[in-house]
């Protein structure tokens, strides 16, 4: 029923490469320099009580360091203004990458005007596009802008959609159907089309585009939240460590001033991952559009992380978007090489994926070369169109076609030919199998004959099965969903690893099992482009709309996949994981860090007051200043190092929760517990040599 | 046999005693909770106190009912102590004075049992037995109902009903602490300690002076203040007066009554939460960090410290002849792990680091097992903050026993993780910085007197109750601001952890699967020792530092 082809479904590490403005680069720290100094306004940092921390008491250190002046002193000032400053960095650097898109995005969002259609259809009237409303019809013809989001009433039209997809081929968008929604912004390449305007002026898609990506819109999620509480205890608990400490230390005899206390607060109060976090989430969203898809929600970001069960529609997902020719069958009194030589023939016009799939099956089974027009001087060639559904080459007296079994009979009876029964059956046997019948005709000298059948069938992406056994591993079961019946679902299932499957779905149906799979505690994700998808798509916790489908469809999901593959729900998942792993993992990160602060600072303050402390200075440090400063200026320091990895995320391979935590704990929690006594100590040895401070 | 054998031998032994009742206890209590039927005893209490026994409460009713409970129990034994002189069985002792009388009626509502009096010259039969006593059983109790509630916020979804407070009370009372402190006290009069009302004897001692040995229901309130994790003794020495504890055996006896309850309650909660692998890996954490807790206070006590000390063999100086190192440090790791508080040997006279392991261990919030109840409440709690950060690094929104953990429950996690040390450090500060509260201190000047304030307020921060010695605690400063601690640190907890048990209970449970945070695997255990460990210590090591540490490194 299905064969395998070396098709493979792209992976993460090449949609990785796809992306190269994913990656960081030291000049952006630069570029955003203006940004990370304006966020410095105190109304800005209080949203983030860490940093805030930080702030306050580098205000606090400052004036101190006016009436009590040494060169430590205005050493550490400096780098706690840096720490707070790299904060801001991490974050501006994340959102500089959205604007550079954001400013993309507007450009295609320039002053239109509209062709308002009246109510009757009969008049037209040129109005701005901003003033278009709710219901308003507007015509759109060739080289023109379309004015507004909306679905297509009439005709069909190639539409530009590069300005938001940044995929320069044209789609096609026409009325009724699935395909009937057009974005405002985007151009209609050829044709006429009369749009129904379904967003209200500034509420377009590219306006919440431009929004999403330049962060705006930007609101924390719930787990980030969750987080947040916890970092802001965790500072609130070293507050108290901090500031219960000068009468244990009176009582010792030692004075602690202002400035070091300050020093060693910034080091304790997770400056690491509070620095980070909103850098991590605006990088995760930004990663999303990188694979041109646009989260309408940070949550639903966070929500595809704990996806339990995937809901892949078949077509397009598991196998491949069109099928693919695996069989000539010839009539009698035809030989296959000619059928395959015919089929090859009328196939050169037809670019489709199905049309290709006939030239290679030509080349690879029977050693047809693929001849190209300009080796056929008298050929004229007869395009694929929807309206025909044939396509098909006209040389010199001879007349190729091949098509759809229906338009091709009724091409061979305008031609004045006959049907054989034997074509029927064949037809009826390819059908009936699951696989898509194409007949091939000519007609030469009048005479006009059917010449056999092309069998097309589905053909299972390769590297699926070991998609679906990761899944499996990350504990996430996969449901292909299909309008086959259950023979023809179960033969794909099975070849393609899939969990489940759920044959001649209904919208109904799928709706059905989304519930069902809800009402057990699991989160859902599906695709969807159709209208009938949209009930299914917002009950989904995961919805995932193609652009190509209808406004209800991207209305009703939670996101939206600007190149429509929806293989693409896969990766969503494995970036929704990414982003957790990476804010979990520099959480342990930055409080491992504490115990080498603490081992550098505590001796550094009271060794002078008891002496055995010295033997907690494990580091060696050359002096009770270079110890303090040197674990600051660490800790600014392993912010900077660390914003490459929160824009990246870290490296994220699927495999069982175990065997991810074992990784990770090494990585950054022993990393992160033994990383900074050697970081201190090198940064003691440079420093010792100031003077004033050695 | 060498001391290090006969030490060896009394942890096996311990731990194979431990081992026996583990099952059939733990499964007891799972049967006592979740059970549909009452006693006639409990019938009748229950229409005593007109409680419906077959109603759900709410988190904030259970809770309520808990802080309405405790009120009246403080103010019943406050009066108790005020009016002693004009009730019976004083044994002529004068009523108590008011500041010491609200510091011992917190002390032994919040299951603390911080004593600022020496008890045979403070406390008359009367109140030793219908206030203190009674109290010891309570406040045990409602520790276990607290952990019990919590449990069934796991094991419970899509409603706002954690039980009943007063069933949960009685039945802790009637059909756990009361049959085993029955049987216990009758193993403690067995092994040699004294049981009678006697108001004491007139004997010579051999220097030929005359001393009156005070006599009095001991081992009923020497049981119940081990297995309720209480601690308050009936002599001011302790369990380390012989009348208390009268020899080894029976100081291995008591030290496993106050590890019983609190190890077999992580088995109540496997089953309860219908996965037995949860309890072994809870009691696993607990179990690691009191091993090596009293592996290193042993390590400590027999290396000694300081010459003289090294050269007798061990630090002796204030310990029992009759225990010895490796008897003394297991107990005093165990009464500091299980927030017990009763002592066999003068903390205050440990070495530096001996004397710091205690403090530390106390620290890390009495978990390791913890007070009865409390320790599983509070290990559970350190759990939903470790399956938190461990949750995220497996790339899923955390999860425990198949309850989310939300922004809502992170909340109440943080909450509860600041209360005590916020308590500890800021009422330590403010002691440390009053001169008439310095002027308490023993051993000024050194740091052995920062640590006798320390481990005061990290005694009643973490209702231990034991005390470090040193510090004269029976002033008004101490005793109203290490009462407030008591108190404070006792019931906020309580109140945030039956709003946690709401709030998970709430939640419908998430399947588990492949992607799942294992958390009864050695990895997640190994995390959670280090939670605690690090979260604790870094939060106190600063203070450390000035204490233990000065003095003995």
């Amino acid at each position: 029923m299905t064969t395998l082809l070396k098709t493979p479904a792209p992976t993460p590490a090449q949609v990785a490469k796809k992306a190269p403005s994913g990656l960081f680069n030291p000049k952006m720290l630069l570029t955003s320099l203006p940004d990370a100094l304006r966020k410095l306004d105190p109304r800005v940092m209080v949203k983030n009580p860490v940093m805030f921390v930080v702030e306050v008491g580098a205000v606090a250190s400052t004036i101190l360091a006016f009436t009590d002046s040494s060169v430590f002193v205005w050493w550490i000032v400096v780098w706690l203004w840096l720490t707070v400053l790299f904060a801001n960095l991490a974050e501006a650097v994340a959102e500089g990458r959205g604007k550079a898109q954001a400013d993309t995005l507007r450009r295609a969002k320039t002053e239109t005007s509209a062709r308002k259609l009246s109510v009757d259809r009969t008049t037209e009237q040129e109005v701005p596009a901003a003033s278009l409303q709710l219901g308003d019809l507007v015509v759109v013809e060739a080289g023109q802008v379309i004015p507004g989001d909306g679905d297509v009433v009439e005709g069909v039209a190639s539409v530009d959609e590069s300005a938001i997809t940044g995929e320069s081929a044209p789609v096609i968008r026409e009325s009724g159907g699935d395909r009937s929604a057009v974005t405002g912004g985007t151009k209609v390449l050829s044709d006429r089309i009369v749009v129904k305007i379904t967003t209200r002026p500034g509420e377009s898609f590219i306006d919440r585009m431009i929004a999403l990506v330049e962060g705006a819109s930007r609101q924390k999620t719930p787990n980030e939240i969750a987080l947040n509480i916890l970092l802001a205890s965790l500072t609130i608990v070293f507050l108290m460590a901090t500031v219960t400490l000068p009468p244990f230390a009176a009582y010792a005899g030692v004075n602690l001033s202002i400035v070091v206390l300050v020093a060693l607060l910034v080091c304790l109060i997770p400056t690491t991952i509070g620095a980070l976090l909103s850098a991590i989430g605006i990088a995760g969203m930004d990663r999303l559009v990188q694979r041109n898809v646009l989260a309408m929600s940070g949550r639903a970001v966070e929500a595809a992380g704990d996806v339990n069960t995937l809901l892949l529609d078949k077509t397009g997902t598991i196998t491949l978007g069109n099928r693919q020719a695996s069989e000539f069958i010839p009539l009698a009194g035809v030989t296959e090489t000619e059928l395959a030589d015919a089929a090859q023939l009328s196939s050169l016009a037809d670019e489709t994926p199905e049309g290709r799939s006939i030239v290679v099956l030509a080349k690879t089974q029977y050693g047809l070369r693929e001849r190209t027009t300009g080796e056929l001087p008298h050929a004229t060639f007869v395009q694929f169109t929807a309206q025909t559904r044939m396509s098909g080459v006209d040389v010199d007296d001879r007349q190729v076609r091949k098509g759809a079994a229906g338009a091709v009979n009724a091409w061979i009876h305008s031609q004045g030919g006959k049907i054989d029964n034997a074509l029927g059956e064949v037809v009826d046997g390819i059908s009936a199998s699951g696989g898509t019948p194409l007949v091939v005709a000519d007609s030469k000298g009048g005479v006009a004959r059917a010449l056999g059948v092309i069998h097309l069938k589905d053909v299972v992406k390769e590297g699926m099965r070991e998609r679906f056994d990761q899944m499996r591993a990350m504990g996430i079961r996969t449901v292909m969903i299909t309008g086959d019946n259950q023979l023809t679902a179960k033969a794909i299932a099975e070849e393609a690893g899939v969990d489940d499957f759920l044959a001649e779905a209904t919208p109904e149906d799928k709706m059905a099992l989304i519930k069902k799979e809800q009402e057990g505690g699991r989160l859902v994700a599906m695709t969807g482009d159709g209208t009938n998808d949209a009930p299914a798509l917002a009950q989904a916790d995961v919805g995932v709309a193609m652009n190509s489908g209808t406004s209800a469809a991207k209305e009703a999901g939670n996101m939206v996949d600007l190149d429509s593959n929806p293989t693409k729900l896969i990766e969503i998942v494995e970036i929704g994981k990414q982003l957790l792993i990476t804010r979990g993992s520099l959480t342990t990160f930055s409080i491992a860090n504490d115990v080498a602060k603490y081992f550098a600072i505590l001796p550094a303050l009271f060794a002078a007051a008891y002496p055995g402390l010295d033997k907690l200075n494990i580091m060696r440090l050359d002096s009770a200043e270079s110890a303090i400063l040197s674990a600051v200026i660490f800790n600014a320091l392993v912010i900077v190092a660390l914003v490459p990895l929160a824009l990246r995320g870290v490296q994220y391979k699927p495999s069982s929760a175990s065997a991810m935590l074992r990784r990770n704990l090494l990585i950054y929690g022993v990393g992160g517990l033994i990383s900074p006594f050697i970081g201190i100590k090198l940064i003691d040895l440079l420093i010792s040599l100031i003077p004033g401070i050695g | 046999m060498s001391d290090t054998a006969a030490g060896l031998l009394q942890i096996g032994l311990l731990v194979a005693l431990l081992a026996a009742v583990y099952r059939p206890l733990g499964g007891y209590m799972a049967r006592v909770y979740t059970s549909e039927k009452d006693t006639r005893v409990e019938r009748g209490t229950y229409r005593l106190l007109g409680v419906d026994s077959k109603a759900d409460q709410t988190w904030a009713v259970y809770a309520r009912s808990i802080i309405a409970f405790s009120a009246v129990s403080m103010i019943l034994l406050y009066l108790l102590q005020r009016l002693q002189s004009h009730l019976p069985l004083s044994l002529g002792l004068p009523n108590v004075e008011q500041g010491l009388a609200f510091n011992t009626a917190a002390s032994f509502v919040a299951n603390t049992n911080w004593q600022s009096y020496s008890p045979e010259q403070t406390m008359g039969h009367l109140v030793q037995f219908a206030g203190l006593a009674v109290q010891n059983f309570l406040s045990a109790a409602v520790g276990i109902t607290v952990a019990i509630a919590l449990i069934r916020g796991f094991s419970r979804s899509k409603t706002d009903r954690l039980g009943n407070f007063w069933v949960d009370l009685t039945r802790s009372v009637v059909r756990i602490l009361l049959p085993i402190a029955v049987v216990g006290g009758l193993v403690l009069v067995a092994m040699g300690v004294v049981q009678n009302l006697s108001g004491g004897h007139e004997v010579a001692t051999v220097v030929g002076q005359s001393q009156t040995l005070p006599g009095g229901p001991v081992a009923s309130q020497e049981v119940i203040k081990e297995l309720g994790t209480n601690g308050g003794g009936f002599y001011n020495a302790n369990s380390a007066h012989p009348f208390e504890n009268p020899n080894g055996l029976s100081n291995l006896f008591e030290i496993f009554l106050m590890l019983v309850i609190p190890v077999a309650l992580t088995r109540t909660f496997g089953l309860m939460v219908k996965d037995k692998r949860q309890g072994y890996a809870i009691l696993g954490v607990m179990a690691t960090l009191w091993t090596a807790f009293t592996f290193a206070a042993t390590l400590f006590e027999v290396n000694g410290a300081g010459t003289a000390t090294r050269a007798a063999g061990a630090a002796m100086e204030g310990k029992e002849t009759r225990f010895g190192e490796w008897a003394s440090a297991l107990f005093t790791t165990t009464t500091t792990g299980t927030s017990t508080g009763a002592v066999n040997a003068a903390h205050d006279s440990y070495t530096p680091l001996g004397g710091g392991t205690a403090l530390f261990h106390m620290m890390l919030g009495e978990v390791t097992p913890g007070g009865v109840g409390a320790g599983l409440y509070g290990m559970l709690v350190l759990a939903v903050l470790a399956v938190f950060v461990a949750g995220l690094m497996v790339g899923r929104t955390p999860e425990y026993l198949k309850k989310k953990i939300t922004a809502r429950e992170m909340k109440l996690v943080s909450l509860y993780i600041l209360t005590t040390p916020s308590l500890i450090l800021i009422g330590s500060a403010v002691a440390m910085g009053l001169e008439t509260a310095r002027a308490s201190i023993f051993n000024t000047g050194s740091p052995h007197g920062f640590s006798e304030v320390l481990y005061a307020f990290t005694s009643a921060g973490n209702n231990n109750g034991s005390a470090f010695g040193g510090l004269s605690a029976n002033v008004p400063f101490y005793n109203t601001a290490l009462g407030l601690v008591m108190l404070l640190s006792r019931f906020l907890p309580i109140v945030l952890v039956l709003a946690l048990a709401g709030s998970f209970a709430r939640q419908q449970p998430v399947p588990v699967n492949e992607g799942t945070l294992p958390t009864h695997k050695a990895l997640f255990v190994t995390m959670l020792v280090g939670v605690v460990v690090i979260v604790t210590g870094l939060t106190y090591f600063p203070a450390l530092t000035l204490g233990p540490l000065a003095e003995g490194l």
